[in-house]
């Protein structure tokens, strides 16, 4: 193939099949390496020239890393990959790299990720597998602290999924739909546009020129959900996981944050068009279901490093929990002020109000209330439906009236 | 200033190159900046703001002796602002001189209006032309401030060079400009986007990096205030901070002490400018006397992780 370049004729074809095998576990580990990023990386290499270990780094940093999470990816990988070439045929580096000092426990996850696909390359060469260090090392990734348990859901049936995709159709949230800079054309429209005027115009050789209209166009603003699944919650953990689930792929720009002590952002697992796959991959992901609540410090962990990524161009968030915050209330009251001030809107919907005679008592629920533009108590959530529906009802005394009470 | 200069030959050729230019740059973004002008490919910067991604673009321009082609991304950008539009006035008054004469061949005067002469070229469009020292730069700021249509809109431009004009054709650059893409990460930008640039991620100097980066574009300022400034800037982004100071609030730190004629750092003087700094209420509070008496209490003591 004449786009494949001429890297030294010596040993050219052997670094050439290792940037491949290394290309193919960046792959397994989750970076989107295809083979035109293969050749691209090749010839990056052969551009900056294999003599230095920084560059030859670098140069496929470059072509292979497409965001900043990956980084660290493709650093183990690469440590992993390039300190031994024979990496794939015996399992020595694991060995060490399992017995290294601890690390935090995020490192230890994409390491693990790394690992994982580095075995799994080693496997599909049929060559022999190490089990017991990956074990190992899998250990180290739990913190002791805290009592994670991982989250099975019962899966839902077709005619379930269909209501439930009824239920979500039908639901209007309180949006006003921004206006966007685009236009399309409308013979209502406000304005006159010039171009397809001129050419309409040129039919007739201008003698007669017939305006035509354009509008601008709406679209609803990306929607931010920050979803309890503390302990307290845990009755309706299934319901709003579906729910969130549902939005996700019904919206575009939805980004969907689960917390309970601490803050996942489970985004990318509800990409996945079916429900129950994705639905087990967030119950793997989020490791603190019906755990504690600590409402505060997730909003802040969301102010300091989600906020400026996901609240552009005019977020609405919807906070759904019961604000029973078992933590220091002084943090929720400053981190709910500073989300209410980063988004144009924040709904709270709240589903411990049971009964009619609720009063905002709890110091969390106080705290939080001030802030929040739109409040959607329910009342005996047992389905989407219900769910929907309290989103859907227009934005009327329900909120105005808890406010003054709570007040 | 050096007029014309050819491409970098090798890495530590682009290294000094930038070092030219007054960047102090780590081997990662001079490797990356070095591809990216030997295989035409767009460069992406993501970073935190100030942390220099945009004043790449002006310096590759500066040292290689290139027009600079700036296009700043804001919501609602559209074609028309950054690529092209017709000049509909000047149209209009052709269609009523061509009727004038008597001309009114409609095949020849749609030609004839649609054609390059009634063409607004916007930044976009500029940047395939080659200027006198070859293709310019072209800067294309902040674009996740755009949305996303106006990303999908790009994608000919960075992969091919080419931007089509429905009723004149294809316009194709002879020269690829050398094109930088900044984004501060308000919102993810399309992997389409990405897969068609060479990406690198900028964050914050290191405390040797920082004083260089000092030390070149402050030449003037002594060598222990520069030291104590940026340990401290270096300490301070360690604390709990909702925004963390870039390098272009270090330099402006630096010089707004230098004007106060300060030649060490002190608890008062630190704490009435860091406002400089600190561009929240949050995060002045956070950062209050006892947390900035602290900081500064470590740098004299040279106990900070930047200290050499």
């Amino acid at each position: 193939m004449s786009a494949l370049p001429t890297i030294d004729p010596a040993t050219g074809g052997k670094l050439v099949s290792n940037i491949m095998h290394f290309a193919r576990a960046l792959r397994l580990a989750g970076l989107p390496v295809g083979p035109g990023k293969l050749l691209e990386a090749v010839r990056a290499v052969e551009v900056v020239g294999p003599r230095r270990r920084d560059d030859f780094y670098w140069a496929l940093h470059a072509v292979l890393v497409e965001r900043h999470e990956q980084h660290e990816i493709f650093e183990q990988a690469f440590r992993l990959f390039w300190r031994d070439p024979r990496l794939l045929q015996g399992a020595a580096p694991l060995v060490r790299s399992g017995t290294e000092r601890r690390r935090p426990k995020q490192l230890d996850q994409v390491r693990q990720r790394v690992l994982d696909a580095l075995m799994a390359g080693a496997k599909d060469e049929e060559l022999e597998q190490p089990e017991p260090e990956v074990e190992l090392d899998r250990a180290l990734s739990y913190s002791p602290e805290e009592v994670f348990r991982h989250k099975d859901f019962e899966s839902m049936s077709a005619a379930e999924l269909a209501a439930a995709r009824q239920a979500i159709a039908r639901m209007r949230l309180p949006i006003v739909r921004l206006p966007t800079r685009r236009f399309v054309a409308d013979p209502q429209g406000q304005r006159v546009d010039m171009r397809a005027t001129l050419r309409a115009g040129l039919r007739t050789s201008g003698l007669i020129m017939p305006l035509r209209r354009k509008r601008r166009t709406t679209r609803p603003p990306p929607l931010v959900i920050l979803c309890d699944v503390s302990g307290s919650m845990s009755r309706y953990s299934r319901l709003f996981v579906h729910f969130v689930h549902a939005v996700t792929s019904d919206r575009e720009r939805v980004s969907t944050f689960l917390f309970g002590t601490q803050l996942s952002n489970v985004t990318r697992h509800l990409r996945h068009k079916d429900v129950d796959i994705a639905l087990d991959r967030i119950g793997a992901a989020v490791e603190d279901w019906s755990g504690g609540t600590r409402i505060g410090v997730c909003l802040k962990e969301f102010n300091l490093h989600w906020s400026r990524r996901v609240l552009g161009q005019g977020a609405l968030v919807l906070l759904i929990t019961d604000g029973l915050d078992r933590d220091d209330v002084g943090v929720l009251a400053i981190e709910i002020e500073r989300l209410h001030k980063s988004c144009r809107r924040l709904i709270w919907l709240n589903p411990l109000l049971r009964y009619e005679g609720f009063r905002a008592e709890a110091a969390g629920v106080k705290a939080i209330l001030p802030h929040v533009d739109d409040f959607r108590p329910v009342h005996n959530l047992d389905s989407l439906a219900d769910l929907t529906e309290a989103l859907s009802r227009a934005s009327d005394r329900a909120g105005g009236t808890l406010r003054s009470r709570a007040a | 200033m050096p007029d014309v200069c050819a491409n970098p030959a090798s890495v530590d050729a682009t290294l000094r190159l930038l070092q030219d230019g007054d960047y102090v740059a780590g081997r990662g973004l001079a490797t990356m900046v070095f591809l990216s002008l030997r295989l035409s490919r767009p460069i992406l910067l993501e970073g935190d703001a100030g942390v220099g991604k945009t004043e790449i673009a002006n310096v590759l321009a500066r040292v290689l002796g290139r027009r600079l082609v700036r296009l700043q991304c804001y919501e609602g950008l559209d074609a028309a602002a950054a690529v092209y539009e017709w000049n509909y006035a000047a149209q209009m008054i052709e269609v009523r001189l061509a009727q004038a004469r008597g001309d009114i061949d409609r095949e020849s005067l749609a030609k004839d209006v649609f054609s390059e002469r009634f063409l607004i070229k916007r930044p976009l469009l500029h940047a395939l032309e080659p200027g006198l020292a070859g293709a310019p730069v072209l800067l294309i700021d902040e674009v996740d401030r755009a949305d996303a249509p106006f990303e999908a809109y790009l994608l000919e431009l960075l992969s091919d060079y080419q931007i089509t004009v429905p009723e004149i054709g294809t316009v194709v650059a002879r020269e690829p400009p050398i094109v930088v893409v900044t984004s501060n990460r308000t919102r993810e930008i399309h992997d389409a986007l990405k897969r068609r640039c060479f990406y690198h991620w900028i964050g914050y100097p290191s405390a040797q990096r920082e004083r260089a980066i000092l030390r070149t574009k402050m030449p003037e300022i002594e060598k222990r205030l520069g030291d104590e400034i940026v340990a401290f800037i270096q300490e301070l982004r360690q604390t709990d901070l909702s925004k963390r100071p870039g390098i272009g609030q270090t330099l402006a730190w630096a010089s707004a002490l230098v004007e106060l004629d300060r030649v060490e750092l002190d608890p008062e003087t630190v704490s009435a400018t860091l406002s400089v700094l600190l561009t929240g209420r949050g995060d002045a509070a956070r950062a209050g006397r006892g947390v900035v008496g602290d900081i500064v209490a470590k740098v004299k003591a040279g106990t900070t992780q930047a200290t050499p």
